[in-house]
């Protein structure tokens, strides 16, 4: 069945529609560079309101396999890939990619030409776009497209109800939920940290009455200047004194917090081969990053923070520590899943500062 | 950390000559460390034994010394030279071995030389097995269950206890030489023994045998601020149990979820972090497939093959960025050239597939034992690029030039389902085919990974392979049916004969429906940065990256994978042809499938299209490229085979036309030529058929030579003794279709000599003769080769050099050329010529100081040998005498018949340069590994018609006094000469046989001359096996044993001779 992406700009692309193959649906058109981890891509809620083009021309080469699940829930909007695979082959696997996107209603195209569609996003920067195997109207396609906006989709991510895991005699820290990856709470647990996932907008009162050890910000989707609230709960978290790590998302609002400022990347990183500094070792590793977003480097405040951490490849700030605080947070995802696990010393620290 | 700024003087050591297991990736490797030493204003000191490679060019290296890789020798040169560092690293095993001989002996420590990269401690702790294991036990690290052993018995022990099968692998050995799996405990006693043999330490490893598990490599670099990166990973089609060398090979993997991806890569850097690696480094793993138990295999402390694989495949220059490393810097300060943007800390993504399929030598070794192992048996290997493994699969086949275009091999339509079904177990170069045949008959998935134990995720892509065949012989062609084919990599020839549908037809509808190749470029992000690599694959995706400028363009076409025939000699002339073209203002291009080439770096040619070199991939690029010419004198057979296609395309042939090269090869135009100019050729005839050859045969008179047309290295050519043999040797030719007549001449006994010439239309240069030590009959890649001739009479060279110019101007030769000559009963006869560079240009070029190619090259777009500096005529003889000498690769390949012979056998070349022949035939002699002692003892058994002319030779050796074995008939035939000898035992005679006597190591070298036919059941077959795999020369020409002589006569020893720097000479 043949279906279209629109863009923005008017582009077509021509694929072959599988997953749910009924689902129109407009998303930020937005491309990702690794070469396996696509389950817990598509299961990571940052990419939530976004249309995900893998690089990697061949997609579910080993399934789908739940465990490799990094939420509930699929939030990506739509995939663009190179080609389906017809066998996957893994000792893990449980079903197909075809049918698990058809589960979760999400469409997907194949047989798309990304690497042109790649280019395209890298000159022009991210661009919204529209799945349907109708092109017939354009015009209507392109008005809904004009219309579509990620928005705030924290709260459309973020958990209902406080989640406590781990045993009750460890160690607690509390978990800002923006639309956290289930690895992140694996990399407390196993380290014998239990960990209490609270919703992004709970009042920081409620939250220190858990008198937990320490608080890690979430990464989550979208623009973090739409999120308002949870930079109050923030504002008001930084006076408990308590050791704070923020990651991706959760890095971005402790610097919004502080009156830093965040902007557009022109095509964000997105991939599992960001190669970053750490400013006071020297010392570059490989991380695995996901954002549009950054925090710009002159807004940062140097008599309260410092840059800690830059990407190699652009001079972006990928992490902040500040000053006379317990605080550290980190653009990159030291929880891996997918990408490398080179900084997964970082929950070690911050664990030590518990 | 910037660059050390003590480092001034930097000795690199090559890796010798192309042998089964290092072959040209260390020229790439060496070459990519020289150049980034000189563009670091360091001064290059080189030793390499191989006079072909590119690294060891004038423009590569300061001083150049081209002599025997041994302590003894690189001690001279570093006395010589005052090196203050070296780089062990970048020259395989071989480099490596001797940099750590010289470090672990002091000598290093007290000349001050730095040993650059990783440190003596790393490599110990990754090359020695026991250190390994034990430090790979304190990172827990899980290795396999194994133990290093020194003798038989304690592998037998230790195989009692972890059960069979065990694997052997011998420590310092490349390529798995002497190891093996053994299923029996006779097998075991038996690898065990060869194993320790071949151990430069005399250890093994016996390990428990984990064959089935996923083979993964990671290639990783570390700097010594101990930042780590993995440049790319990769996944064996063939799972554990078949060298890495000899499996087909996937980048990226296929079948990790990212959760064993990154356990393997976090487990990779862990390692080379802990081995302190500085440099490149590769991980080889074995993954259980049902869970994520794993175990490290090996780790290679320095640029491997891997890496040159990994470093096509993603188009990160890792000797490159390793040589800096050994410099000094760190990752986050070297640029990243392929985006100019970057750094080189960071990982490579692909949006591609590679694969790579080794070429193997089988067809070479009729004889030989197929089946893979541990051992390595492969010359060399193909790339390929592509957007699926599908396509990647079917161009790598098509690279191959096996005779093969698809997964259809002939012969196998012919089994019973049955006999399919017995075969899938065969773990031989054939499986993959084997496997298609076996979808083919409705053998489900399931069954074939059972039975072979290959991911069901590779069987499935045949299987869709299989299913298009099916499509395409069954289905109407459509225009979407055809871009389907077209995006799995069918060729239209394939396409035509399965559909039947013309080829035109195919054409008509894929140019009708725009179903054309694009070109991609390799950037090492998946687009994600603008890269500036001009690095191109085809895909039938739309949009060509391909860029375009209205400079003047040349295609030159690269020689295809190593084999015997056609090794790095071709690629030294295909580099060497971009880098005259570019000093000519030309834009150029080349078209390549090596991925252990120098020639495919991407900052050789403007253009690099790693592409297969068949017509229709070639037409692809000419169709995007349109260029002004293209080049096929430079890359072997290969390039040639493309003459005629390329004309057809329209690509004018630069230099000789294709008709007159035709007029070279065809045998009734070629015997006109000489009539013309009145030069004598041995007599013969073409023929088609056996009842023909014996026709032929009988009225030249016995012996004959036979061999097909159009190939290079002798292929399928044999010395006929009888109408049985004709029979035999024509029938063998024929097992491939033969487009040519097959050739029969009269075989002269005589010497050969062989020169390289340029001709400009007018005049010829000719930089030398050479002279082979062995009489006709053996191939001249075989031969040894001597510059200048020693023994060649006045009128005799004047005749070759007046034959080569009448012969040269009679076939309009523009540029190369390459003839044989036979000099039989005083008169000088033509054997062959060759209209295109040959194996011996690159050494002939730098002995004499002339630049053959880049003259060559000028030729070629109208300059005049007159007009320029070199002259007409012969070149001045050089003050140094040359030898060149074969390697072979003979105890890699079980069962190969080492006997020399019209077809050529060896894989690589070592040269000796001295001011006296005698002195530059014992280092040649050094450099490939002979006992050069002057004492000692020798085994001779030749046949009856030998036997008068070994008896001065006998008398020679006894003489200086060696002791001198011999069997029965030969002992008698010496004692009726007043020569002492001790006779042995024929095999079937008694106990104390020969073969113990050569497995017993008391005898210096074997002397063997081959009875007639190529039969494996004989005496002599076993006894030169026997030598071969006991490390033991032996020589099967009289010739070599008295060159050898004439290196031992003066009991010379390697340090009193002079180090050569061929720069000044």
């Amino acid at each position: 069945m043949i279906g279209y992406l629109v863009l923005e700009n008017g582009e077509v692309f021509e694929g072959e529609r599988f997953g749910a193959t009924t689902v129109d649906t407009a998303c930020e058109v937005v491309f990702n560079t690794g070469m396996a981890g696509y389950l817990e891509t598509f299961t990571d809620p940052s990419y939530s309101g976004q249309g995900i083009v893998m690089t990697y021309p061949l997609i579910g080469n080993y399934g789908v396999i739940p465990e490799d699940f990094e939420s509930e829930n699929i939030w990506a909007k739509a995939v663009f890939i190179h080609e389906l695979a017809e066998f996957d082959s893994n000792f893990r696997k449980e079903g197909n990619l075809n049918k698990f996107l058809r589960e979760y209603k999400i469409p997907g195209l194949t047989n798309i030409n990304t690497r042109k569609l790649t280019k395209i996003l890298r000159e022009s920067g991210t661009m919204k776009g529209f799945v349907t195997s109708d092109i017939s109207n354009m015009t209507e396609i392109m008005k809904k497209i004009k219309d579509y906006e990620v928005g705030h989709v924290v709260r459309q991510v973020t958990t209902k109800q406080v989640m406590s895991y781990g045993k009750s005699n460890e160690k607690q820290i509390v978990l800002m939920d923006y639309g956290f990856k289930h690895n992140i709470v694996n990399s407390f647990l196993k380290r014998g940290v239990g960990v209490t996932v609270c919703p992004s907008n709970m009042p920081a009162n409620k939250i220190l009455q858990l008198k937990p050890d320490g608080i890690l910000l979430s990464n989550g989707p979208g623009d973090p200047q739409t999120c308002r609230e949870e930079i109050a709960v923030i504002k008001d978290l930084i006076k408990a004194d308590l050791p704070i790590f923020g990651i991706c998302l959760g890095h971005q609002l402790m610097a919004l917090a502080h009156g830093f400022q965040s902007a557009k990347l022109k095509y964000g990183h997105r991939g599992p081969n960001h190669p970053v500094k750490d400013l006071a070792t020297g010392k570059v590793q490989i991380t695995s990053q996901n954002h549009g977003y950054y925090i710009v480097a002159d807004s940062v405040n140097p008599e309260i923070a410092e840059v800690s951490h830059i990407n190699l490849n652009d001079n972006t700030v990928e992490g902040i520590r500040y000053k006379n605080k317990n605080i550290a947070t980190v653009q990159f995802h030291p929880e891996a899943c997918p990408g490398p696990q080179d900084s997964s010393y970082l929950f070690e620290e911050f664990i030590e500062k518990l | 950390m910037p660059k050390n700024s003590e480092i001034k003087k930097v000795l690199v050591i090559g890796s010798g000559p192309i042998i089964i297991g290092q072959a040209a990736e260390f020229d790439y490797a060496g070459t990519q460390a020289c150049r980034e030493l000189k563009k670091e204003g360091i001064e290059v000191v080189l030793i390499n034994s191989n006079p072909a490679t590119i690294m060891t060019d004038k423009n590569m290296a300061d001083k150049i010394y081209i002599e025997p890789l041994t302590v003894t020798t690189v001690k001279k040169v570093i006395e010589k030279e005052h090196p203050d560092s070296i780089l062990p690293n970048l020259g395989g095993q071989t480099g490596l071995n001797l940099a750590m001989e010289l470090a672990e002996c002091g000598f290093l420590a007290e000349h001050n030389v730095r040993l650059l990269g990783t440190g003596t401690e790393g490599i110990k702790n990754a090359e020695d097995r026991q250190a390994f294991k034990d430090m790979m036990e304190s990172i827990n690290e899980p290795c396999i269950s194994s133990k290093v052993v020194e003798t038989v018995e304690d592998a037998i022990d230790f195989t009692n206890q972890i059960g069979l099968p065990v694997i052997i692998r011998p420590a310092y050995t490349l390529g798995g030489t002497g190891g093996g799996i053994a299923y029996t405990m006779e097998e075991l006693e038996e690898i065990a023994n060869s194993g320790i043999h071949m151990s430069r330490v005399g250890q093994i490893l016996v390990e428990k045998c984990i064959s089935g598990w996923k083979e993964i490599e990671y290639e990783v670099m570390r700097d010594s601020a101990g930042n780590c990166i993995t440049i790319c990973n990769m996944e064996n089609i063939d799972p554990v149990g078949v060298h890495t060398g000899d499996s087909i090979v996937i980048a990226p993997s296929q079948t990790l979820a990212d959760k064993e991806y990154q356990m393997l890569r976090t487990s990779a850097i862990k390692i080379i972090s802990a081995l302190k690696i500085e440099g490149g480094c590769n991980v080889q793993f074995a993954l259980n497939p049902n869970s994520f138990e794993y175990a490290v295999i090996e780790v290679n402390p320095r640029v491997s093959r891997s890496s040159a694989l990994a470093s096509k495949a993603t188009g990160y220059p890792i000797a490159k960025v390793a040589t800096k490393i050994a410099l000094g810097y760190t990752l986050d300060e070297i640029k990243n050239e392929v985006t100019g943007k970057t750094y080189a800390c960071f990982e490579p993504v692909l949006d591609y597939v590679v694969v790579k399929i080794p070429k193997w030598p089988f067809k070479k070794f009729l004889t030989a034992n197929r089946t893979l192992g541990t051992q390595m048996k492969a010359t060399g290997e193909v790339m390929a690029i592509a957007p699926n493994l599908e396509a990647g699969l079917m161009k790598a086949i098509r690279s191959l030039e096996e005779n093969m275009d698809s997964f259809i091999m002939p012969g196998l339509a012919d089994l019973e389902k049955e006999e399919i079904l017995e075969k899938l177990k065969d773990v031989d170069n054939d499986r993959i085919f084997v496997i298609a045949e076996a979808i083919r008959r409705e053998i489900s998935v399931e069954k074939i990974h059972e039975i072979t134990t290959i991911d069901r995720f590779f069987i499935g892509c045949i299987y869709k392979i299989v299913r298009m065949e099916n499509e395409l012989i069954f289905n109407e062609m459509n225009s979407k049916m055809l871009l389907k084919a077209k995006k799995m990599g069918f060729t239209d020839k394939v396409i035509s004969r399965l559909s039947g549908m013309s080829e035109s037809e195919i054409l008509k509808m894929r140019e009708e429906n725009g179903i054309v190749a694009n070109f991609k470029m390799v950037d090492t992000c998946a687009a994600e940065f603008e890269a500036r690599t001009p690095y191109y694959y085809s895909s039938y995706d739309e949009e060509n990256e391909a860029r375009q400028t209205d400079k003047r363009k040349i295609m030159v076409l690269g020689s295809g994978p190593i084999r015997i025939g056609q090794g790095i000699e071709f690629d030294y002339c295909s580099v060497h042809g971009v880098w005259a073209l570019k000093k000519l203002g030309f834009e150029t291009i080349i078209v390549n499938n090596n991925p252990e080439t120098v020639s495919t770096d991407f900052d050789i040619a403007d253009k690099l299209y790693f592409e297969p070199l068949t017509p229709e991939d070639v037409k692809n690029i000419v169709d995007t490229e349109k260029p002004e010419g293209a080049i096929v004198q430079f890359g072997g057979q290969t390039a040639i085979k493309l003459t005629k296609a390329l004309s057809d395309m329209g690509v004018k042939i630069i230099g000789t036309s294709a008709e007159n090269m035709d007029r070279a090869e065809d045998r009734k135009e070629f015997d006109e030529a000489l009539n013309n100019c009145g030069i004598l050729r041995p007599k013969g005839s073409t023929i088609y058929t056996v009842g023909e050859a014996k026709e032929v045969a009988n009225a030249l008179g016995y012996p004959v030579l036979v061999r097909p047309s159009y190939v290079l290295g002798g292929q399928g050519m044999a010395i006929a003794y009888d109408d049985n043999e004709i029979e035999e040797y024509i029938n063998e030719i024929n097992l491939v279709a033969q487009e040519h007549p097959i050739l029969v001449d009269k075989y002269m006994l005589g010497k050969e000599l062989e020169v390289d010439a340029i001709c400009d239309g007018e005049n010829v240069l000719i930089p030398g003769i050479m002279e082979h030590l062995e009489r006709a009959g053996v191939h001249s890649g075989d031969s040894i080769s001597v510059y200048p001739t020693q023994s060649v009479a006045e009128h005799h060279q004047a005749k070759i050099v007046e034959y080569t110019e009448k012969i040269a101007k009679e076939l309009n030769i523009i540029g190369m050329l390459n003839i044989q000559f036979i000099i039989s009963n005083d008169e000088v006869y033509i054997i062959e010529v060759n209209p295109r560079s040959s194996r011996t240009v690159p050494y002939i070029s730098k002995v004499t100081n002339l630049p053959m190619i880049d003259i060559a090259t000028r030729v070629m777009f109208g300059e005049k040998l007159r007009d320029m500096e070199y002259g007409t005529g012969v070149w001045k003889r050089s003050d140094y005498v040359c030898v060149k000498m074969p390697i072979f690769s003979f105890e890699k390949i079980k069962n190969a018949d080492t006997s020399l012979g019209p077809e050529m056998k060896s894989t690589g070349e070592v040269l000796g340069v001295d001011r006296e022949f005698h002195n530059a035939i014992l280092k040649a002699f050094i450099a490939s590994g002979a006992n050069v002692s002057s004492h000692g003892a020798i085994l001779i058994t030749v046949r009856n018609k030998d036997k008068e002319e070994m008896l001065p030779i006998a008398q020679k050796f006894a003489a200086k006094g060696f002791q001198i074995y011999a069997t029965s008939g030969t002992a008698n035939f010496l004692a009726s000469h007043g020569i002492n000898s001790t006779a042995v035992e024929k095999i079937w005679e008694g106990k104390d046989s020969i073969i113990d006597l050569i497995q017993s190591g008391r005898i210096n070298f074997v002397i063997n001359t081959p009875t007639k036919g190529k039969e494996s059941n004989r005496d002599g077959f076993k006894i030169r096996r026997t030598a071969v795999e006991c490390k033991i020369p032996c020589f099967t020409s009289l010739d070599t044993v008295n060159a050898l002589y004439t290196a031992i006569e003066n009991e010379m020893k390697e340090e009193y001779l002079e180090v050569v720097n061929i720069v000044e000479i």
